[in-house]
């Protein structure tokens, strides 16, 4: 049944697939997740904040990149960087930005918006007791934050934010559009190459479902591994 | 120790505390106790500016709690708190419990505030616990733990909010006996709570509030013997009877 269809070609150029693609595709899920996280919890805290135009401004900043279509903000990034940078440091010529250094940006900025909600709601699910008792012996705001609240918000979130992980790294597969060789990218050169378009595609969607299927496994085995005894 | 003028609170319209003045000496047990809704963990958490209130003036060993420019972090560290769900952090270990702020607050080497924590732990009669997680045990010694946590900053006054209230019934005289040595120990220590047990043997002065407002505050042997107000005489009446 599959006379028309020549899968030999995942075999000539797998090694091209996933040394130079998938490699792309996980150090940016890896390092946008890190980012997000970081400043997903810094936009969590601002919200949380009771100085109103802190909260004020990272909750416009949540709410407008929301309404955003991700590969619109790509594009944006992509395009605006250069001269962002320039501007930056006042520079006439816009700055050279690599595709990685300016998708990871983007990346970081955009999933800093969900890991911020994710966030949010851990911090708000650690009773108001806990902060009590932080202030209570002396902690600041920030120690009370660092020692005490986050730890368990973090706790609570994992497998939330370890799900939004897995998101990203099939959302990360959208910086095709700027001709980026990530794991999508590096199939679909391979594919028009060679006139493969169905083999390639679905050699593509079979491992993204292999990999998201077997994380989101062990995100389920993990929710029970880490909870806390209270 | 700590001196408490004329204090008001409100939530939005709520009146939570109206003109509330009292004191509590150095080395004075003082009982703070009330029905409930009618202020008293509101005071006991404006003591150490957990709770802020919008008028008066609480000093606690002359520092005003109320004044934007005090360092309420360190007046914190030298008032002992102690909560009625326990609060201690279940991520750490009973002995990070014990260590975490003497070693970030008050600048501890990691040793001296492990001696520190595990002889104050030994008092508690905990010392076998030290490396457990909170939450693997019981109320009591949950809440005895988080007594060693606050003596650990060796501070110089200690706030009780309703420390038995959330304990099984078989537990709360563990705890009580420890609140009892550290009263005969000389602690000052403002205590808000029903058990009038404890009054009884270590208060000095017991404080009735009633309606945000504090309606008796009078010596021990005067309140339990003649209340002056009706509110109290029925309060007292109905938590002693049972």
């Amino acid at each position: 049944m599959f006379g028309g269809y020549d899968f030999d070609v995942i075999a000539r150029s797998w090694r091209y697939l996933f040394f130079d693609g998938m490699a792309f595709t996980l150090r940016l899920t890896v390092f946008a997740m890190a980012g997000g996280v970081v400043f997903g919890t810094l936009l969590a805290m601002m919200r949380l904040s009771s100085i109103r135009p802190l909260s004020w401004m990272a909750g416009t900043y949540v709410n407008v990149l929301r309404s955003i279509p991700l590969v619109l903000v790509i594009f944006w990034f992509y395009f605006l960087v250069p001269y962002i940078g320039a501007w930056l440091v006042r520079s006439d010529t816009p700055i050279q930005v690599g595709a990685f250094a300016s998708s990871l940006l983007t990346f970081v900025m955009f999933e800093a918006c969900y890991y911020c909600e994710i966030m949010r709601a851990g911090i708000q699910s650690i009773p108001r007791g806990q902060v009590w008792a932080g202030y209570a012996i002396g902690l600041d705001y920030w120690q009370t934050m660092g020692r005490i609240v986050l730890p368990q918000a973090f706790r609570h979130m994992l497998p939330v934010l370890l799900t939004q992980t897995i998101v990203l790294y099939q959302d990360v597969s959208l910086v095709y559009v700027l001709s980026i060789t990530d794991f999508v990218g590096a199939a679909s050169k391979v594919a028009e190459r060679d006139g493969r378009l169905v083999e390639m595609y679905t050699f593509v969607a079979l491992v993204y479902f292999v990999s998201c299927f077997a994380l989101s496994h062990l995100v389920r085995r993990l929710q029970a591994r880490i909870a806390i005894v209270h | 120790m700590i001196a408490i003028k004329e204090v008001s609170k409100w939530y939005g319209s709520f009146q939570a505390l109206a003109e509330c003045s009292t004191h509590v000496d150095k080395g004075e047990v003082v009982v703070v106790c009330g029905p409930s809704g009618s202020g008293k963990s509101t005071l006991i958490k404006c003591v150490n500016g957990l709770e802020p209130f919008q008028k008066g003036e609480i000093r606690v060993d002359g520092v005003s709690v109320g004044d934007p420019k005090t360092n309420l972090p360190k007046l914190r560290a030298r008032i002992g708190m102690v909560f009625q769900n326990f609060e201690l952090f279940p991520h750490m270990t009973v002995s990070q419990n014990l260590t975490l702020a003497q070693v970030k607050v008050l600048g501890r080497t990691r040793e001296a505030a492990l001696a520190k924590g595990m002889a104050l732990l030994d008092r508690v009669g905990l010392k076998s616990q030290a490396d457990k997680h909170p939450g693997n045990l019981s109320g009591g010694q949950q809440q005895r733990v988080a007594i060693a946590r606050a003596l650990c900053m060796d501070p110089v006054a200690m706030l009780f909010d309703e420390p038995t209230s959330a304990l099984d019934p078989e537990m709360i005289s563990e705890v009580l006996e420890v609140m009892v040595q550290l009263a005969q120990d000389g602690m000052t220590m403002m205590v808000v709570t029903h058990e009038m047990g404890f009054a009884r043997r270590v208060a000095d002065r017991v404080i009735f509030m009633d309606e945000s407002r504090i309606v008796e505050d009078a010596s021990k042997d005067a309140f339990f013997g003649t209340p002056r107000s009706e509110r109290a005489q029925q309060f007292l009446s109905k938590i002693l009877s049972h």
